[in-house]
C-alpha cells in the first residue's frame, strides 16, 4: 500500500509519520506539501501534527483551507483512508470531514505526556490490532485538545461507535473522555495521542505500533 | 469601509480563558466581576463602498474561515 504525508508550514511530526509508515505500514510513504492540488496515488493521507501556520486564527483553520485539502477532501469521499493526527484531528474537524471542535484544554496548560487510552472500537481499519476494550498508552502533546461537540452529536458518535479511542483519566477537558472518533462511514479518523511517537522501544512505549499495523492489515 | 468581526466562544461552550480571566481579576480585588469571556475582534479593510454587499461578503468570510460556528458566535460592524 502507498501513503502520503501531508507537510504544512509548521507540520513537525511529518518526519517521524513517514518512518513509521515506512517501517510498519506502507510500501511507499510520499511528503506532499500543502500547495500541491493532486496527490499521488494513495491508499491512505496522513495529517500529521505540528502547529500548521502557527496555530493562527484557530488550530488548524488555515492549513484546513490550504490547497491540497480539496484533493483529501475528494479522497475522503471516495473510501480513501486518512488519518489526521493532533493538529491533524484539529484540520479534520476544520474541515468538516470529522465532527465537532478541539478547544483550549481545560486547564489551559499545554500537556505532553504518555497517557493510558482505551480502545473503545477495535473493529476498524485503525485498531484491528489492538484488543477489543483494551488499553494502551500513547503520547499526548497539545494545546488544544478538549474535544468538544453538542450533545446530538456525542450520542450519535456513541451510538455508531464511532469513539475509537477514549482517556483512561481524561487530561483535557474532553466531553465524554473522547482521544479519538471516526466518521459516520469510518474511513477518517482523528485522534489527540500520537501514535507515530510509541512504535520504537528506543524511544520509551510503542502502544502506537499496533496503529501502524493495523493499518497494515487494512491495506493488504 | 471598515467591517469589524467580534467573536466569542458561543454560551454554553466552556471557555477556561475567560474563566481564568475572571479568576485573575477576582483575585486583584475586582470583586464584582461575575464572569468574563474571551473572544476576538478581526479588522477587516475592504475596497468596497456597498454596506449591503460588504455585509453579505464579510458574513461569507465568517461562516467559512473567521469563526468556528461549532464554538464560537460572530457579529459583524460596518463602518465607513
Amino acid at each position: 500500500m502507498n501513503a502520503a504525508v501531508i507537510v504544512f508550514p509548521g507540520s513537525n511530526c511529518d518526519r517521524d509519520a513517514v518512518c513509521a509508515l515506512r517501517d510498519h505500514t506502507a510500501k511507499s510513504v510520499h511528503r506532499v506539501w500543502h500547495r500541491d492540488t493532486y496527490l499521488p496515488k494513495v491508499d491512505l493521507v496522513l495529517l500529521p501534527g505540528g502547529f500548521s501556520y502557527g496555530d493562527y486564527l484557530r488550530s488548524g483553520a488555515i492549513a484546513a483551507r490550504s490547497p491540497i485539502m480539496a484533493a483529501v477532501q475528494a479522497h475522503a469521499k471516495r473510501g480513501g483512508l486518512v488519518v489526521g493526527i493532533c493538529n491533524g484531528f484539529q484540520i479534520l474537524t476544520e474541515t468538516h470531514l470529522l465532527p465537532g471542535a478541539l478547544m483550549r484544554n481545560a486547564g489551559l496548560k499545554f500537556l505532553c505526556k504518555s497517557t493510558p487510552l482505551r480502545i473503545e472500537n477495535a473493529d476498524t481499519p485503525f485498531t484491528r490490532a489492538y484488543d477489543d476494550h483494551g488499553e494502551t498508552a500513547i503520547p499526548i502533546a497539545h494545546h488544544d485538545g478538549n474535544y468538544f461537540a453538542d450533545e446530538d452529536t456525542l450520542d450519535r458518535l456513541e451510538g455508531q461507535g464511532q469513539i475509537v479511542f477514549r482517556y483512561v483519566n481524561n487530561p483535557n477537558g474532553s466531553s465524554r473522555d473522547i482521544a479519538g472518533i471516526t466518521n459516520k462511514a469510518g474511513n477518517v479518523l482523528g485522534m489527540m495521542p500520537h501514535p507515530e511517537r510509541a512504535v520504537d522501544p528506543l524511544t520509551g512505549e510503542t502502544g502506537g505500533l499496533a496503529f501502524f499495523k493495523s493499518l497494515a492489515g487494512a491495506m493488504a | 469601509m471598515k467591517a469589524i468581526v467580534h467573536i466569542r466562544p458561543r454560551s454554553g461552550v466552556l471557555d477556561p480563558q475567560g474563566q481564568a480571566v475572571a479568576g485573575a481579576l477576582k483575585h486583584m480585588g475586582f470583586d464584582e466581576v461575575l464572569s468574563a469571556r474571551q473572544g476576538k475582534i478581526i479588522e477587516l479593510e475592504l475596497g468596497d463602498d456597498d454596506e449591503q454587499a460588504v455585509r453579505q461578503r464579510v458574513q461569507k468570510m465568517c461562516e467559512h474561515l473567521l469563526a468556528n460556528t461549532v464554538i464560537e458566535d460572530f457579529s459583524i460592524s460596518i463602518e465607513p
